[in-house]
């Protein structure tokens, strides 16, 4: 945490130019005032002393750009909204993944396989904005063909807003995973155990259900911390095509417009918000799986 | 046994030489890289992605000496222009004053009539250069508005973009050059009243507009190379675009080569650095052991803790981009810094696995020098593991590429590259969804030639695979 602030903080301030130069209409003296107010007049170790004193007490700062609007703020209200998305798109694509994952095993090379496959190869391959803008393309024609706006273009606000962006974000996430669940459902089905199984006589769907299906998801589950980690930063694409108000719009604004404090304050809660992701499943590993626990 | 003394000839000592072919089953013997080379061979899906990935180079590298357009070159005419067309145009004389024609005005007494409609004909054939219009003069009219429409009036549509209001009512022509483009127009002419207000009553001329240039024009804009070879009347064969053009008039096929050019100089410089600076420094963290491993690994740890995107942005702005750069040096520095820490991990997990195997022992024990084992044993036994990280590695920077590229932070905008091409071409969208197609879909072809080629990799290196047919 404290190295992804500092590398922040460094990565920041060597930036040429500072927020303060795109106000055009500054004298000396309003300029200075300025400085004063972000503390930009006094030296970089004490700026950081400052800096990381804030943060350590959840205090992100006031945003250049946009005055008197506080960090804590924006991350407070936008940060919901991708944060729905996000969990939705997590949600589409781990239950997309393992469902078609199981399926391509259960009728290896036959045409649901390669179907399913070839879509697959079609999801990884393929980058999250063009999906997302054909997405957009074939609601735009689907509701001019109906004559009423079954699912909205852009926006944001209710369930029907949600569907495309999120599917749209889960697609890459759910090849991937799909193909990861292929291949350990493959290995899972010539197991000893599955064969004993089968062999006491147990029903296939209990076989399948308890005995393929639970093992074969465990590595699913190591992944999705890098899978959140993805869909975190895909969702800046889809947030700006789909017009939709989340924190990476917001992220992606002010790099543009270089304010500091809402640059760091967002980069440094996304870290801290992707590593405590990849602690909590590993935990959640733990508790799915039981040998891991017994170690 | 009773041996007779026997005396030695030099001849006993040569080595006896086989007389009989005896009868062998065995295969010619294959190196590792023969071997892993057949089985990739076998492989048809990889073997078309490594066909794939050459014909892509070659694209990349001979495509500008053949297609010799400039990727720069703007051409407002032809702004987003579909794929495959080819236009002509026709030559006219250079454009020439008009005019105009003016009524001789009858004496007028009352108002206009609400019905009151002036009769339109265009005055000569509609081009490019000009379109000049004029209307037959309405009794008692105050002035008239011109419009104009890309599409056919309805009664409840407005009638298009109102060009000119004409309070002379003599005056019964007018003459439009603004921004025409080859296609169908419809002028309508509503006439006013004295207070300046329209009757509602209006009439219609469609108009249909032909591509027309002069020969200086022609000259100026680099279609032709010397004006005095066309005669007005000639007609002449405009630039012709395969794949189109993006909305400056840029011709797609030349953008599409020198953004490969870029996408792929990145997508595969940077794994190359990367891996690398990964091998450097995973093979000294694994050759040095110790404490200095543990520190050096920690540190790696670190740098992979970093939330990669957001930090290739915040690494892009740090080093900026002054004016008149590409911003392909800062983005391959960034993915550097952040990239090698995967390599390093794998190569040191590799060297610390490499160097308790028995024949390493086996040959230090024979006297073989700490060179000798990593130019013998080492490096030949990681190859194939980091091949196939290089190959994967490809991949994943064409996309972290096109997607800064797509939100603004890639290469800056003169300079095309696959992903800020499709960020252009998404604007567009709508209306000539080829601006967005073509890039998406070599970004796409690119990204998948090179998985299927590392998935092939994989398994033609899999040395546990050997032998397997």
């Amino acid at each position: 945490m404290w190295f992804i602030a500092t590398t922040t903080f460094i990565a920041m301030h060597a930036v040429p130019g500072d927020p303060l130069t795109s106000e055009r209409a500054t004298t000396e003296q309003i300029r200075k005032n300025l400085e004063e107010r972000y503390g930009l007049d006094r030296p970089i170790f004490e700026q950081y002393l400052i800096y990381m004193g804030n943060m350590t007490r959840g205090d992100f700062g006031i945003s250049f750009t946009q005055q008197n609007r506080r960090v804590n703020d924006i991350i407070r209200d936008h940060f919901p909204v991708s944060a729905t998305l996000g969990i939705l798109a997590i949600f589409f694509a781990s239950l997309g993944g393992i469902l078609w994952g199981a399926l391509t095993a259960l009728y290896r090379n036959r045409w649901p396989d390669i179907a399913i496959m070839f879509l697959v190869i079609l999801g990884i391959s393929v980058p999250s904005f063009v999906f997302a803008a054909l997405g957009q393309l074939a609601l735009v024609n689907v509701n001019t063909a109906l004559g009423v706006t079954l699912l909205p273009v852009a926006g944001w606000g209710t369930v029907r807003h949600m569907i495309v962006p999120s599917l749209v974000l889960g697609l890459g996430t759910m090849a991937f995973l799909t193909r990861l669940m292929r291949s350990s459902m493959l290995e899972i089905m010539n197991a000893d155990f599955v064969r004993t199984a089968r062999a006491k006589g147990l029903p296939p769907t209990r076989v399948f259900l308890m005995h393929q299906l639970r093992n074969a998801v465990l590595p699913v589950v190591t992944v999705l911390g890098p899978a959140i980690a993805a869909i975190t930063t895909g969702g800046f694409v889809v947030e700006l095509i789909f017009a939709i108000p989340g924190l990476g719009r917001y992220f992606v604004q002010a790099v543009q417009q270089l304010d500091y404090t809402v640059i760091m304050g967002t980069t440094v809660f996304y870290g801290a918000f992707l590593v405590s992701m990849v602690i909590i499943v590993d935990l959640a590993y733990g508790f799915v799986d039981p040998r891991v626990r017994m170690q | 046994m009773n041996t007779t003394p026997h005396s030695f000839h030099p001849a006993d000592f040569e080595p006896v030489v086989v007389q009989r072919k005896t009868h062998t089953i065995s295969r010619p013997s294959l190196s590792y890289w023969q071997d892993a080379w057949r089985r990739l061979k076998a492989n048809r899906l990889a073997l078309i992605s490594l066909y794939i990935v050459v014909g892509l180079g070659l694209f990349t590298l001979l495509g500008p000496l053949a297609w010799t357009i400039n990727p720069a070159a703007q051409d407002l005419d032809q702004v987003s222009q579909s794929p495959g067309l080819q236009l002509t145009a026709l030559i006219v004389a250079p454009y020439e004053p008009w005019a105009g024609v003016t009524a001789t005005l009858m004496a007028s007494r009352s108002g206009v009539t609400e019905e009151a409609t002036a009769e339109i004909r265009l005055a000569e054939p509609a081009t490019t250069q000009a379109i000049r219009v004029v209307w037959e003069h309405v009794p008692r009219a105050a002035g008239y508005r011109v419009y104009r429409s890309v599409y056919a009036p309805e009664p409840d549509r407005a009638l298009g973009l109102p060009l000119a209001d004409l309070f002379r009512p003599e005056q019964v022509s007018f003459e439009d050059r603004l921004d025409l483009r080859p296609g169908r127009y419809w002028y309508s002419i509503v006439v006013l009243d004295r207070t300046g207000e329209e009757v509602d009553a209006y009439t219609t001329l469609p108009v249909d507009v032909h591509r027309v240039t002069s020969a200086e024009e022609a000259e100026l804009l680099g279609w032709v190379d010397d004006a005095a070879t066309l005669r007005p009347g000639d007609r002449l064969q405009l630039p012709y675009h395969p794949l189109g053009t993006d909305y400056l008039g840029r011709d797609m096929l030349a953008r599409l080569m020198y953004g490969a050019r870029v996408s792929l100089f990145i997508g595969i410089v940077a794994p190359l650095l990367f891996v690398l600076t990964g091998i450097a420094y995973g093979s000294a963290a694994g050759f040095i052991g110790g404490r200095a491993d543990q520190a050096l690994m920690r540190f790696a740890d670190f740098v992979v803790a970093l939330p990669f995107l957001l930090f290739m942005i915040l690494f892009k702005i740090t080093f900026g981009v002054g004016p008149g750069e590409s911003g392909v040096l800062p983005m391959l520095v960034a993915l550097v810094i952040l990239g090698w820490p995967a390599t390093a991990r794998l190569v040191r997990g590799q060297v610390l696995q490499i160097r308790e195997e028995g024949y390493i022992g086996a040959s230090r024990l024979l006297g073989a020098k700490t060179t000798y084992l990593i130019m013998r044993h080492m490096i030949p036994n990681t190859m194939g593991v980091i091949l196939v990280t290089l190959t994967f590695a490809v991949p994943s920077v064409i996309f972290t590429e096109a997607f800064l590229s797509f939100i603004g932070m890639g290469v800056a905008p003169p300079t095309p590259s696959w992903g800020s091409m499709c960020n252009e071409g998404i604007r567009t969208m709508l209306s000539h969804p080829h601006e967005l197609v073509f890039p998406a879909v070599f970004i796409s072809i690119t990204v998948l030639a090179f998985n299927l080629l590392g998935d092939g990799l994989r398994d033609a290196l899999d040395v546990r695979m050997r032998g397997h047919e």
